[in-house]
């Protein structure tokens, strides 16, 4: 039989050196995160003292620290909230309807992903003083929309391309109107997408850095915590500890959302 | 009932997503236009035009350097993410059977720890005392530690390179995915060795997803302020920091404005003759 894959000729050798390379590659960062934070030690270097779960006790009763998750679950939830809703409908505006816009539409939505963060940054920075706003929570929350609207867009894009037209053409023959069959057949139809992009959203603000970092006042959010802490040494350790734990806690959404996006429409309707 | 009785109510539901993604770019990008051309002292903001800011910046050799430098680096990045990531693809794509979907979760996985945190991590591994310095004395091959591993471009070129990782591999995934397998089986059929066949067929049906992928690694790469700040050290330092300095410690918004546009300026520029050129190399000879 012949081997018309370039993989069927080096899978030997591929598979014993690349593949492990590149896994080692890739977790080693993250290793490194969760090896530190039980390391009985300040330093954060070689070699490795005892273990320890001192680090992640700091964690829990360190209030500066929940402050500012809290802020970044409030900033989450604003900006995924908003930007969900943002996407859904763009998404079934351009997909169903004939507009004239839809395409350029499409296109356009995807600026904030095509400018630099720390311009996109900056720039919202300058229109909150050219409007009279001054830097804080809200604004933060602001800028999370617009950094997570294109991602909902994609989302709900290819849900609402796969969603079968037939079935809100069937509602509307029914005598529901559009308003109707949006909300009783599209959106529950759509529901795992919607808490894909959902879920998403909230994970890309609440480790978003740079836009935050023009847009903060007084209150920060948790990534602006740990860039903070990231030149005392001292507190290094715990901020690692932080890490392992945000890390766990996004895997997990992570895994459920990648769950749910797989859900087809049919298998929501169950 | 027919769709489209209702014009108004359609473009209504456009209007959060055109608000948010559109109009509040486009007005932001317009003010900082009009800021990078006043006159260079904030008390003046919006009176009078002036390229003050565009000539100083254009005469510093540190802009140039910088500048060019940043453009440097991610096109280094760029490459070696893609040719990183290709063969991982290609892998899931055509081998990997039914543990798709568990590799693409095992790769995305890493990725979800804090932003700052994984460049971070790169100090713990490049650093004087860090993984690669302690693996090569504990082997022998060395007495003191090597110094040039971290704060330099070689260091930011790593630590972004890793953080790109998974968002290259995804759309080339997506790419290779979508080929349909008989293209490649009837060429095999009709006697196209495997590398010629990959290089004839696979490659250039890949090439969104290469497009789609250098384009998501290099646009945010060029103004990456985190990781020249954490592991580039002086000699790292990239347009981001250049902005950043300007719109904080030397409060010269103008300037900042002024490196603001020239970055998306050449963005821009690179990526059109980009577009040029795959235009050109398309039209048959």
């Amino acid at each position: 039989m012949k081997v018309p894959y370039v993989i069927d000729v080096v899978e030997r050798r591929w598979l014993t050196v690349y593949v492990p390379l590149f896994a080692l590659l890739l977790y080693l960062p993250s290793l490194l995160i969760l090896l530190f934070s039980f390391n009985d030690g300040v330093y954060v270097a070689f070699p490795l003292k005892g273990f320890t779960t001192a680090w992640y006790e700091k964690l829990a009763a360190n209030d500066a620290l929940l402050r500012a998750a809290r802020n970044s679950f409030a900033v989450g939830l604003f900006a995924a909230t908003i930007a969900t809703i943002a996407g859904t409908l763009g998404a079934f505006a351009i997909v169903r309807y004939k507009l004239r816009i839809a395409k350029a539409m499409t296109v356009l939505a995807n600026l904030p992903l095509l400018i630099p963060a720390i311009i996109l940054g900056i720039a919202m920075l300058v229109l909150l003083r050219a409007i009279g706003f001054g830097n804080s929570l809200w604004a933060i929350a602001v800028g999370h929309v617009v950094v997570c609207a294109p991602l909902s867009l994609s989302v709900m894009l290819s849900r609402f391309v796969d969603l079968d037209p037939a079935l809100e053409e069937a509602a509307l023959d029914l005598g529901a109107n559009e308003r109707k069959t949006f909300f009783v057949i599209t959106l529950p139809l759509s529901l795992s997408a919607i808490a894909a992009s959902f879920i998403l959203c909230f994970t890309t603000s609440f480790d978003e850095f740079v836009v935050a970092f023009f847009l903060s006042g007084p209150e920060q959010t948790l990534p602006l915590y740990i860039w903070g802490q990231l030149r005392f040494p001292t507190t290094l350790p715990m901020i690692l500890a932080l890490g392992t734990v945000v890390l766990g806690a996004t895997l997990a959404l992570v895994v459920f959302s990648e769950w749910l996006r797989r859900r087809g429409p049919k298998v929501a309707m169950d | 009932m027919v769709r489209g009785d209702n014009r108004l109510g359609q473009y209504a539901m456009l209007a959060p997503l055109g608000i948010s993604a559109v109009l509040v770019v486009l007005v932001s990008l317009a003010l900082i236009l009009a800021l990078s051309v006043q006159r260079t002292d904030p008390a003046l903001l919006f009176t009078e035009f002036s390229l003050t800011a565009y000539r100083e910046s254009v005469a510093r050799p540190l802009f140039w350097m910088v500048l060019g430098r940043s453009l440097l680096i991610s096109a280094a990045v760029t490459i070696a993410t893609l040719l990183l990531s290709y063969p991982v693809a290609y892998f899931i794509a055509f081998k990997a059977g039914r543990h798709k979907a568990l590799l693409l979760v095992l790769i995305s996985a890493p990725f979800f720890t804090s932003y700052l945190l994984r460049i971070f991590a790169w100090k713990i591994i490049l650093g004087f005392n860090g993984v690669v310095n302690s693996f090569l004395k504990t082997l022998g091959l060395i007495e003191q530690p090597l110094q040039f591993l971290v704060y330099n471009p070689f260091s930011v070129v790593v630590a972004l390179t890793h953080a790109y990782l998974a968002f290259a591999v995804l759309p080339i995934y997506v790419a290779l995915e979508r080929i349909d397998k008989s293209l490649i089986e009837s060429a095999s059929d009709l006697g196209a060795r495997p590398f010629a066949n990959f290089r004839q067929i696979t490659l250039p049906l890949s090439l969104p997803g290469i497009i789609a992928a250098a384009l998501l690694i290099f646009v945010p790469t060029v103004g990456d302020y985190v990781t020249p700040t954490l592991v580039g050290g002086p000699g790292g330092i990239m347009v981001g920091n250049l902005i950043q300095s300007e719109f904080g410690k030397a409060n010269d918004w103008p300037a900042g404005s002024a490196l603001s546009m020239a970055v998306i300026f050449s963005v821009g520029l690179l990526l059109a003759l980009m577009a040029g050129g795959a235009k050109l190399a398309r039209r048959p000879a």
